[in-house]
């Protein structure tokens, strides 16, 4: 994907779609500490806040924001009371609006799934 | 008999239906008749985060106008995840009156939506309107003493704008097993996620949480685990089965949704459907469901 | 064709092109009034089939509605283009191995659960059917009640088209049907029999006499056939 044709940088656009301040966050590393699934995570959550405080795309290439479950331990435990699940769904939804999916539903074997688990997997991670 | 709107929630009518059935039965004992809402639709969860994306919220607010077209003033729900959208949505549009107005406008087929129903989750009904003692007198089969490590999971307890306890201190499910005549166990995990969604396409991810909670459980002392949520049940339940093709060391724990554990002590557990629980919870609830058996 | 002298006419663009046509023709005819010739998108011209989807705006107004072109007069400022085909994704399955152990509508179409109940299929629908409560039927496992609500769909597609998440309303809905049809509906015993009637030569000579006779008695008996109010 290729941010600069629609002429905005990496943090704007973050911003814009989380509605969060980025600058805001003073990288205390709390929402890392919290966050239950860090083992099956490339960078932390912390480092990917930082990554898109220095509008570094290459965020947009892990697979922090696509492992994040949205169980939002790191919004309660924020210091500075950022919205850090919104950054992360920032993040996936840069991908999703450009018509890249993250998960090809006719590749996926669905059955038994419990309706919850489709419909919620499906809005985090499809567009 | 009392009657309360209820929100099922997709899960609930089809695979996670003795939560349904089990709840149905522990409201009927306490005095209430739980309506389900006669048109409504998914909920849509999980809440969508982004600030501009009001497509996302019409599922949640369409069903607050339904609610608020049949006269109610409450919604409840059973599904913690159901209950954290309708819930956040709900706030969102009582906060922003611009983006209430846009949804509105959008969804012209249907009455507005004045803002004004609130959504209860069934705890709080047992919590705050019922009451701890109230529950306790409503017990039939006394729980023996059975060990009971309370899931809270994510949605009951956060954010805590929504959330209807404490999110590092809930309580709540420790009251109602405490109730019940049951030990709560407290364990590190109760409130630890259990991988959600990603159940779907990183499966792995959910097994390691399925071990670390239940292991983390049983070495508290439990006998049994509840959950307020189908995916967590599912991910508890249904992925042991999968986690033992993996470790066949791995000693199952059966996971309940609450509401089986008090329809169980309500003297029902034809209401529980517990041949639909993965890890058979039988031979921890048969001595409930027959006090004279020995133990 | 010459119209009468002091026919109304009004203005209408097919795919941009601007045409005058006589005031109460049906969309379809409008088309062929201006020299269209329907290879495609063109059935019953009853209203059933669902070959003639239609989108259209009217001048003044932003909305795009959707109907059949067969059952639809045109208006003055219509701006009109067909849909003959929307490439909808169907599955393929065998209705004989149709597991009901788990939702099948749900095991075939996963993109069901895509649904964010935006309401936009039942508004599309030109035959006024409550497209969104099915699917949220089927996403429940309901298969019945889809069955239900899903039972006068010509299948015409403008759902599907319509569909921010691409979900193939009209499959799900003829799948749902057909389960119904087979696997939960209950049985016709009085068809089962009437069948075994005609397969043991119930009806044979009766058949073999109307075979066997002429044109004009034929009518005959046709004319004074009992009709039954």
């Amino acid at each position: 994907m290729n941010l600069t044709d629609s002429n905005r940088d990496l943090t704007a656009r973050v911003e814009e779609l989380s509605g969060e301040n980025v600058y805001s966050c003073y990288q205390c590393g709390k929402c890392s500490a919290g966050c239950p699934f860090t083992e099956d995570m490339d960078l932390l959550p912390n480092q990917v806040i930082r990554k898109v405080q220095f509008g570094d795309e290459s965020v947009l290439k892990t697979e922090t924001p696509w492992i994040c479950a949205s169980c939002l331990s790191c919004e309660v435990d924020c210091p500075k009371g950022n919205d850090v699940p919104a950054i992360m769904e920032g993040i996936r939804e840069i991908s999703l609006r450009q018509n890249v999916d993250e998960v090809d539903l006719k590749q996926m074997d669905t059955r038994g799934l419990p309706e919850i688990a489709l419909v919620s997997n499906l809005r985090k991670k499809t567009g | 008999m009392q009657e309360l709107p209820y929100y099922p929630g997709c899960s609930l009518k089809d695979t996670a239906n003795n939560f349904e059935t089990s709840a149905l039965k522990t409201a009927e004992e306490l005095g209430f008749d739980l309506e389900e809402l006669p048109r409504w639709n998914c909920c849509g969860t999980v809440y969508s985060l982004t600030d501009d994306n009001l497509m996302k919220q019409l599922g949640p607010i369409r069903n607050l106008v339904h609610a608020q077209s049949h006269g109610y003033d409450r919604l409840y729900t059973l599904c913690s995840m159901c209950d954290n959208t309708l819930k956040r949505a709900n706030l969102l549009v009582k906060e922003d009156q611009d983006k209430l107005k846009k949804i509105n406008a959008f969804m012209d087929q249907e009455p507005d939506y004045l803002g004004e129903v609130e959504v209860r989750h069934f705890l709080q009904l047992l919590r705050d309107e019922v009451g701890w003692e109230r529950v306790r007198e409503n017990v039939k089969n006394p729980l023996n003493d059975l060990n009971i490590a309370p899931y809270y999971g994510c949605m009951l307890t956060r954010p805590r704008e929504v959330g209807l306890d404490d999110p590092h201190d809930p309580s709540v499910f420790d009251d109602l097993i405490e109730a019940l005549g049951a030990n709560p166990v407290d364990f590190a995990y109760d409130s630890e996620c259990c991988g959600s969604y990603n159940t779907v396409d990183k499966a792995e991810v959910v097994l390691d949480k399925t071990e670390t909670i239940i292991n983390g459980a049983r070495k508290a002392g439990a006998d049994l685990m509840i959950t307020s949520c189908p995916l967590c049940q599912f991910n508890l339940d249904s992925r042991q089965v999968d986690l033992i093709e993996v470790a066949p060391s791995h000693e199952p724990l059966p996971v309940l949704y609450f509401t089986q554990l008090t329809a169980l002590a309500f003297g029902h557990p034809e209401a529980c459907q517990f041949s639909e629980n993965s890890v058979d919870p039988t031979t921890k609830v048969e001595p409930v469901k027959n006090p004279a058996t020995e133990r | 064709m010459p119209e009468k002298p002091d026919t109304e006419m009004v203005e209408i663009f097919i795919m941009g092109k601007k045409y005058e046509v006589p005031k109460g023709l049906t969309i379809m005819k409008a088309m062929e009034y201006s020299g269209y010739q329907y290879v495609r998108g063109v059935g019953c011209r009853g209203g059933f089939c669902g070959a003639c989807a239609t989108i259209y705006r009217v001048e003044g107004d932003y909305k795009l509605h959707t109907d059949l072109a067969c059952q639809t007069t045109v208006q003055d400022g219509m701006y009109l283009t067909q849909l003959p085909f929307t490439p909808a994704g169907r599955e393929k399955y065998d209705i004989k191995e149709i597991n009901l152990d788990t939702n099948p509508l749900l095991d075939l179409y996963p993109e069901l659960a895509r649904c964010v109940s935006c309401n936009t299929c039942t508004k599309t629908c030109p035959q006024d059917l409550e497209v969104m409560d099915f699917v949220n039927e089927a996403i429940r496992g309901n298969i019945k009640k889809v069955a239900e609500l899903s039972f006068d769909c010509i299948q015409c597609g403008l759902c599907a088209a319509r569909c921010p998440a691409e979900i193939p309303h009209h499959h799900v809905g003829q799948l749902a049907r057909r389960i119904y049809g087979r696997y939960q509906a209950p049985d016709s015993h009085h068809l089962e029999n009437r069948v075994q009637e005609i397969e043991n030569g119930k009806f044979d000579e009766e058949l073999e006499e109307l075979a066997g006779l002429s044109k004009g008695k034929l009518e005959e008996r046709y004319e004074n056939r009992e009709i039954q109010e």
